[in-house]
């Protein structure tokens, strides 16, 4: 059997402190123990990633850049701006159930301890990605008027909020009913939400 | 240098004489004026008259056309489809001076239908003189700079090749954005905003419509009075150079869900947002602040 590539090593690190970061959390996580789950020295790991908040950098680019071309594809499908919000709240809650690890990351370590990424991904910078297609999203709904113009982030923050948020309880065992059959009607609510008048 | 001055009709179409206004304040105007012979002027000591000139309308080097073109208005007494169309045929080179002889400019604004420049009509190439083209030079600008006609006068003197873009402004002068040389460009950059007019801080562009990334001139490197432009004395670009102008709305940026509606020339949508997203992340307290803080 082949030796893993450098590259390959440093997506099962990732895939671990992925796994490892969303469920026991930033600060709990340790590089030690990153390292023993993958069979890995310490000192070798750092060869990898030169800290533990490098490596959350990293992860952080990487869910962007996973989101961001789903985006980027629903943009790029010449549907409608409803099908289109359709498309992401699937594409969101697809991810969610799929790859759960993502989205917690995302809310549970990138939201919630800011201060480990303010030296290294300052405002929007490492999930640019996944906002520059948000963005794209918003204002070509806007310029074909099916979409009212307002301040990007009102628009924004109502519709990840959202996403996010049922995400969240949908975590947590709040939701009756499985995620998906929250879909439709979910992405109904953005769309009247957001829709010209 | 030719032995013989340049012989130079400056004709006025309907125009707020801003171009001659501004000719008048080229510090080169008095050597221009060894090299180049107003057979007439409206304002300048010249041998004819209008009433003179279309008596028996004679042969030039240079035909200058300031103002817009309509075909039944009238100067001392003839149509102007008449005095512009038969002077351009008996000179060698022709000018199109202002956006209005340009483009049709602001008097397109009264009568769009019959109101265009000389060659062109905003952009469409369908003014009077498309069977002259080959002669006319565009010098768009509301007003144009005095240096930029007494360039191109000089390099007409002077029997030097000038090098036109597609709507024939000389590339030496219309080559550059406005963008090009502003001071305030790294307030561009890292997306700092101006909030009013006047300050010697901030970009003009997102709060206040500045046009410097969308228009082809070099207020910025050619300055005005010598020392100064729009955007150096804090007042947003109107793109005066440009067709489009004058556009409505001169002093805000189109925005759809806070996007600007146009890119800066040149650049895809989608690497500008990630970029400008990734320069709004950060805080840079020298562009934030005043640049001559009078508390300090």
């Amino acid at each position: 059997m082949a030796r893993p590539t450098k590259e390959e090593r440093k997506i099962s690190i990732m895939t671990k402190a992925l796994e490892l970061f969303s469920k026991e959390g930033f600060y709990q996580t340790t590089m030690p123990t990153i390292a023993e789950k993958i069979g890995m020295s310490v000192g070798n790991l750092y060869n990898y990633f030169t800290s533990k908040e490098m490596l959350a950098k990293d992860l952080i680019l990487y869910i962007a850049n996973i989101l961001g071309e789903e985006i980027r594809a629903i943009n790029e499908s010449g549907v409608g701006t409803q099908e289109k919000i359709e498309a992401i709240v699937h594409m969101y809650f697809r991810v969610a159930k799929d790859r759960p690890e993502t989205i917690e990351y995302f809310l549970r370590v990138y939201l919630s301890n800011r201060e480990v990424f303010q030296n290294c991904c300052e405002g929007m910078i490492c999930v640019s990605a996944f906002v520059t297609e948000m963005m794209i999203f918003f204002e070509e709904g806007v310029r074909c008027g099916e979409l009212r113009d307002q301040d990007f982030f009102s628009a924004f923050g109502l519709f990840m909020g959202y996403l996010g948020g049922m995400v969240f309880i949908h975590g947590e065992n709040i939701l009756p009913k499985p995620l998906e059959e929250y879909e439709h009607t979910i992405a109904e609510n953005i769309y009247y939400a957001l829709k010209t008048r | 240098m030719p032995s013989k001055p340049a012989k130079v009709i400056w004709l006025q179409g309907i125009t707020c004489n801003g171009n001659t206004h501004s000719f008048l304040n080229d510090p080169s105007l008095g050597a221009l004026l060894e090299s180049i012979e107003f057979i007439h002027h409206p304002i300048l000591p010249c041998k004819k008259t209008l009433k003179e000139l279309v008596k028996k309308l004679p042969k030039s080097d240079i035909l200058i056309f300031e103002g817009a073109y309509r075909a039944d208005f009238e100067r001392a007494g003839v149509k102007m489809e008449t005095l512009l169309v038969t002077l351009a045929s008996k000179t060698k080179h022709i000018i199109a001076l202002g956006s209005c002889a340009s483009f049709g400019g602001i008097f397109k604004e009264a009568s769009p239908e019959h109101i265009s420049g000389i060659l062109f009509d905003k952009e469409s190439e369908s003014g009077p003189l498309q069977t002259l083209r080959k002669k006319v030079i565009t010098l768009s600008g509301c007003p144009i700079h005095p240096k930029w006609l007494s360039f191109v006068l000089d390099m007409i003197v002077q029997g030097k090749k000038i090098t036109l873009d597609e709507y024939r402004r000389p590339k030496e002068l219309y080559g550059y954005l406005v963008h090009n040389g502003c001071l305030r460009n790294e307030y561009f950059e890292w997306k700092v905003d101006s909030d009013h007019f006047g300050t010697k801080e901030g970009c003009l562009y997102y709060a206040q419509g500045c046009q410097g990334p969308f228009t082809h001139g070099s207020c910025n490197k050619i300055l005005w009075n010598e020392v100064s432009s729009k955007t150096r004395a804090g007042t947003p670009c109107v793109g005066c150079t440009e067709p489009s102008y004058p556009r409505t709305e001169l002093f805000s940026t189109k925005t759809y869900m806070s996007i600007p509606a146009e890119m800066p020339l040149g650049i895809p949508k989608r690497s500008y947002l990630a970029l400008a997203g990734a320069a709004k992340s950060f805080h840079i307290k020298r562009l934030e602040g005043k640049l001559i803080d009078d508390n300090a």
